[in-house]
């Protein structure tokens, strides 16, 4: 499998990139925490980093922002090499996951912070302080303290600190995970719109795919401390190079089954006793063999029980979810023995109904059983 | 829901057994407290008859004058210097990792297993044997000896619950190792340092054993100079310098909860 991310990534044409991570890599006591990794961010970027706890992600960001020292390889922020420059000198800007507003300064001190370190004038401190806080929405919040604001409002005021002193790159380590939902998706949409418009260069390091892909103009998803797969939310949702991705970005059904052979882009598979050939989209077919498909629930459909071509499944649950519903199938074929598929609420079916499951003609892809172990 | 017959029981032996804790705790207090009222010039209890002549005495008796402002120097200057040196020491041991901290630590908390009466001896014999005139600064050499232990975990522990992101996000705003550690890590750390200094202070303020040795008739602190009191007569007045004793500790750990928070400053929040 291609799924590594190796030295010679493709060129990007033009700008040069607003950060160059080359070769970087961290251990910590022996323990491998970030494989050599090698990534270019382009300007004005919305890249995300992927991946559940312990991937690497938050290794990398701290290596980004200077916490941590690589061990090896290089960083470049802009055309300036990094590696040894200090946090306080590379001039980014990060929002935390607990905002890390100082608590014994008021919302107007804690934005100037970065200014008052840079020497700026006071009037234009205040100017500047004023901009930034009416750009998140707080300016009737100078005086107040930290603690007297909602997680929101603290979250607003973290962005308006870190954006008031102009970063070359902007770092949010896993900043909506305190909020609840309504409020996350409201924040989502505010901090996107104020990336955008300003053009920031933005690294967004989460665990929660769906916001991964809502936000992000690149996603990097790694696991165990390597980038699997980088690409636009569309590429890594249709288009996964590895069971790993496909199953931690979206929803997947995984069928156990039969590479018989490939021609001409379509492959032949016995899924369960269930022929069927399906053209993939991979330019790599694992050798014929046990393989798992992996199907998006959208790409199946749902027939009557027998009906030639399709793969038996029984109704276990239904569960309501207002627009839709979601249907749990026992699937004999189905690795774990569980597919899901979504239809219309108005078409949920009674557990206990036998259906068939008909795969998609083109769309799916395979993957060599082996790669299972690279899950987690 | 009916509590059954055995949680009742243990509930009412559980309150008795605290309230009869808290007594006890509290009884030296209330016996002195009382004996101090006593009209007569024998320490006994109950007191016959009510006076408050004792307490005149305290104030008369200019070796109990004397020793407090010994006291009060002691405690200040020791607890001043203790505390800057001891959160030197916690910020290395929480900080930075090299060959012998674990030899450093045990070091530092080393005089919490040493009596402090071989403290005191210790530094008699030493201070002797250089020819040291026997000078408050003996005195205070001891105290901060005693007290740098109680310091040192103090401020470790309130660098320890330290929450680093607040220096992460201070340096990534450009500052400075220096100005992050003035303008965020040292105000944070506050009610830690506050702490350490108040317990050094108390703890030199009450400190008798060590001090025994190590004072003359001038540089003779509070307890020592009731000590010497006690050997020579014995009526109420040390008992009515007691309560003031612990009027004057109480009234200083009042100031400090208006002014910090007594709950912050002792780290039980």
């Amino acid at each position: 499998m291609s799924s590594e991310i190796a030295p010679p990534v493709s060129v990007d044409a033009g700008d040069p990139p607003a950060v160059k991570i080359d070769g970087v890599a961290k251990s910590f006591s022996g323990t491998v925490a970030l494989e050599p990794v090698w990534l270019k961010i382009r300007r004005g970027e919305f890249l995300t980093l992927l991946g559940p706890s312990g991937c690497g992600k938050t290794t990398l960001l701290n290596l980004i922002a200077g916490f941590l020292e690589a061990d090896a390889g290089e960083l470049f922020i802009g055309d300036e090499l990094v590696t040894q420059v200090p946090p306080h000198k590379r001039e980014i800007g990060i929002v935390f996951q607990n905002y890390a507003l100082f608590p014994h300064m008021n919302v107007a001190q804690n934005v100037a912070y970065g200014l008052r370190t840079r020497r700026v004038s006071r009037a234009e401190t205040r100017q500047r302080v004023r901009e930034a806080l009416d750009l998140v929405k707080l300016g009737d919040f100078a005086d107040r303290r930290p603690r007297q604001l909602s997680g929101g409002q603290q979250q607003r005021v973290a962005l308006a600190r870190a954006l008031v002193i102009r970063p070359r790159v902007l770092l949010l380590d896993e900043p909506f995970s305190a909020l609840d939902r309504n409020l996350r998706t409201a924040m989502q949409v505010e901090l996107k719109e104020i990336q955008s418009r300003l053009g920031l260069t933005t690294v967004f390091v989460t665990h929660d795919q769906s916001e991964a892909l809502s936000m992000s103009d690149r996603i990097a998803v790694m696991s165990r401390g390597r980038i699997r797969q980088i690409g636009s939310p569309s590429e890594i949702y249709d288009r996964p190079q590895s069971r790993f991705v496909s199953t931690f970005v979206g929803d997947a059904n995984l069928f156990a089954a039969d590479l018989l052979g490939r021609d001409a882009g379509a492959a032949s598979l016995d899924v369960g006793g269930t022929r069927t050939s399906l053209a993939t989209y991979q330019d790599e077919c694992p050798a014929p063999g046990p393989v798992t498909l992996v199907v998006r629930p959208e790409q199946c459909a749902l027939t009557a029980a027998g009906e030639p071509g399709t793969v038996p499944a029984t109704v276990a649950l239904s569960v309501y979810q207002g627009s839709y519903a979601e249907l749990y199938l026992d699937c004999p074929a189905a690795e774990g023995g569980r597919a899901m598929l979504r239809v219309p609420a108005s078409e949920a079916l009674a557990a206990g109904t036998t259906v068939g499951i008909r795969l998609p003609d083109t769309g799916p892809a395979v993957f060599a059983r082996e790669d299972e172990g690279a899950a987690a | 829901m009916k509590k059954s017959l055995t949680d009742h029981i243990l509930d009412c032996t559980g309150r008795i057994v605290i309230a009869l804790i808290l007594a006890f705790v509290l009884l030296p207090f209330v016996v002195v407290a009382t004996a101090s009222l006593n009209d007569s010039a024998i320490l006994s209890f109950p007191p016959k008859s009510i006076s408050l002549r004792w307490y005149a005495n305290v104030f008369e008796y200019r070796d109990f004058g004397e020793g407090l402002v010994n006291s009060l120097k002691v405690a200040a200057i020791g607890a001043a210097i203790a505390v800057v040196a001891g959160a030197g020491f916690a910020y290395v041991l929480d900080r930075y990792d090299f060959a012998f901290k674990a030899t450093l630590n045990g070091i530092l908390m080393s005089s919490l297993v040493i009596p402090n009466f071989t403290i005191g001896l210790g530094l008699l014999i030493l201070s002797a044997a250089a020819a040291l005139p026997r000078s408050i600064w003996l005195v205070v050499t001891v105290h901060v000896i005693i007290v740098l232990p109680f310091v040192v975990r103090s401020v470790y522990v309130s660098l320890r619950n330290f929450e680093k992101r607040y220096e992460q996000a201070a340096e990534s705003l450009g500052g400075t190792p220096g100005h992050v550690l003035l303008t965020i890590t040292l105000p944070l750390l506050m009610p830690g340092l506050v702490s350490g200094a108040l317990f050094a202070a108390i703890l030199s303020f009450n400190e008798f054993t060590a001090s025994l040795f190590v004072v003359n008739q001038s540089t003779q602190t509070l307890p020592v100079a009731m000590y010497n009191y006690v050997r020579e007569y014995a009526d109420p007045t040390l008992a009515a310098m007691s309560v003031i004793y612990v009027a004057v500790v109480a009234a200083a750990l009042l100031v400090v909860h208006k002014i910090f928070r007594l709950e912050k400053v002792l780290n039980v929040e």
